[in-house]
């Protein structure tokens, strides 16, 4: 048993809120340079070059890469021999979000409830995902998440008889009524199979992984190659001004599922693909 | 990119009526910002009588929430958010006298209507280069509704504030051209 007081925790989270806000993550800094050097739309190229610019100015003079600063989504791989004290997992990331959203001059975007809309001013709550692994280390990523891009996701069960072909044409569907909205050239996380609720769970977590990763089943890999092949065919551009670079990447997580069900859930992120993790 | 066209807020009918879908523009002078909170506090405030909190004739809106400013600056991280929100409104700003909109994002059939027939122009900045954009904002001060936060209505000074025109006044929607230029499938 290793022990980890919250105090550590809440100071991971804030840093981490503040660097994934600043500091765009290095992959997709390279995606972007290489979209830069294939995108066929002369628009499309002046805006990779202003969000590569962005980036620059966003880490030197200390000013968020977006306004959107994001929902705080937090994913917790938790070692099941940790034995956190000084007090609780949740108020402590919480706690974490809260400083980082106020020190950091981040936006707060959270409202309390969905109708009444009372913004609850430290942008929390968190959005958090725990994990059970084995171990006696913890695992904590922030991803704020910004709303034009989540704004965008979907969720159908189809048939399995609808199979491959279907879960195709729905996401590229998706990404075609979506257009411009979500701020392309998008991250795509796609999670297919599960229950209802994993589906999507599964399309969130597959914005984690770094870009360029392929899924390491080779079917799911050649799913997901074809994907971004068929969506930069699309025509819809960086900012949707028309162009070849309209995903920067697609990830695929599957999941044992009912013989019944064939859920696919799309999750959108933008262009300002942020995260960033650390390990206690 | 040499062939940025340069215009001043308050904007005429004359440089509506000049600008086309995919014009690259440089705008400077006086913007608000004004997002869904603000939009329906204001539209309310006039359906009760009152004077609407801002002159609206030949302002430009840009549909914006800022991060907060650090010390010594006049805004945080300030881009585009998504526009197709205001679109219940939209209409009727331009009814009003708005001549300009900047968001990101498509509008609806009645937003590109009510643009030709009223003459306004949206545009778009690049969302996601709200550290970019900021940099071109010079002064910012909240005019109306504070207790909205990001969401108040803000009186910006920017200094050529890059754009593009998306939807003119003559019905042209630059998302769908540059969609179908580039579509393969």
């Amino acid at each position: 048993m290793r022990e980890i007081h919250v105090d550590r925790i809440i100071g991971t989270v804030k840093n981490l809120c503040i660097k994934a806000n600043y500091e765009l993550p290095q992959d997709v800094r390279e995606f972007l340079l290489k979209a830069l050097e294939k995108e066929e739309s002369e628009v499309g190229k002046e805006v990779i070059k202003q969000l590569l610019e962005n980036a620059d100015i966003a880490q030197r003079e200390r000013i968020p890469i977006c306004q959107d600063t994001g929902s705080a989504v937090v994913f917790v791989e938790l070692g099941q021999d940790v034995h956190i004290v000084g007090g609780n997992l949740h108020e402590a990331i919480n706690e974490g979000v809260r400083r980082g959203y106020t020190e950091g001059y981040l936006r707060k975007s959270i409202v309390r409830d969905p109708l009444r809309r009372k913004n609850t001013g430290d942008n929390t709550p968190a959005f958090i995902h725990v994990e059970l692994v084995p171990g006696d280390k913890m695992k904590i990523t922030v991803l704020p998440k910004g709303g034009g891009s989540e704004n965008m996701g979907k969720l159908v069960i189809l048939t399995p008889a609808e199979g491959i072909e279907g879960v195709k044409k729905f996401v590229i569907k998706a990404v075609e009524e979506a257009g411009p909205n979500p701020c392309p050239p998008v991250v795509l996380g796609v999670g297919i199979g599960g229950t209802f609720e994993y589906a999507t769970y599964l399309a969130k977590k597959a914005l984690l992984r770094p870009l360029g990763v392929r899924h390491p089943d080779p079917f799911y890999a050649k799913l997901e190659e074809e994907l971004i092949d068929e969506i930069n065919k699309l025509g819809i551009g960086p900012q949707g001004l028309g162009g070849i670079t309209t995903a920067l990447d697609v990830h695929v997580e599957y999941s044992a599922t009912h013989i019944t069900s064939l859920p696919v859930a799309v999750n959108f992120n933008c262009h300002a693909t942020r995260r960033a993790e650390a390990e206690l | 990119m040499g062939d940025y066209k340069r215009l001043k807020t308050p904007l005429s009918e004359d440089d509506i009526l000049s600008l086309k879908s995919g014009d690259r523009v440089l705008l400077s002078g006086y913007i608000y910002t004004a997002r869904d909170a603000a939009h329906k506090r204001l539209l309310e405030s006039l359906d009760k009588g009152e004077e609407p909190p801002i002159d609206l004739k030949g302002i430009v809106i840009y549909y914006c929430g800022p991060s907060p400013a650090r010390p010594g600056r006049p805004i945080g991280a300030a881009g585009p958010t998504t526009a197709y929100r205001m679109d219940p409104f939209t209409p009727r700003m331009l009814e009003l006298g708005v001549k300009g909109f900047i968001g990101k994002g498509k509008r609806s059939k009645e937003v590109i209507e009510a643009l030709k027939t009223l003459k306004g122009v949206y545009f778009a900045a690049t969302g996601g280069a709200g550290a970019l954009l900021s940099q071109r904002i010079k002064e910012a001060e909240v005019v109306a509704y504070e207790d909205l936060g990001p969401e108040a209505i803000r009186k910006l000074y920017v200094e050529d504030f890059p754009l593009i025109v998306v939807n003119d006044a003559y019905g042209n929607d630059l998302y769908e051209e540059g969609r179908r230029k580039y579509r393969k499938i």
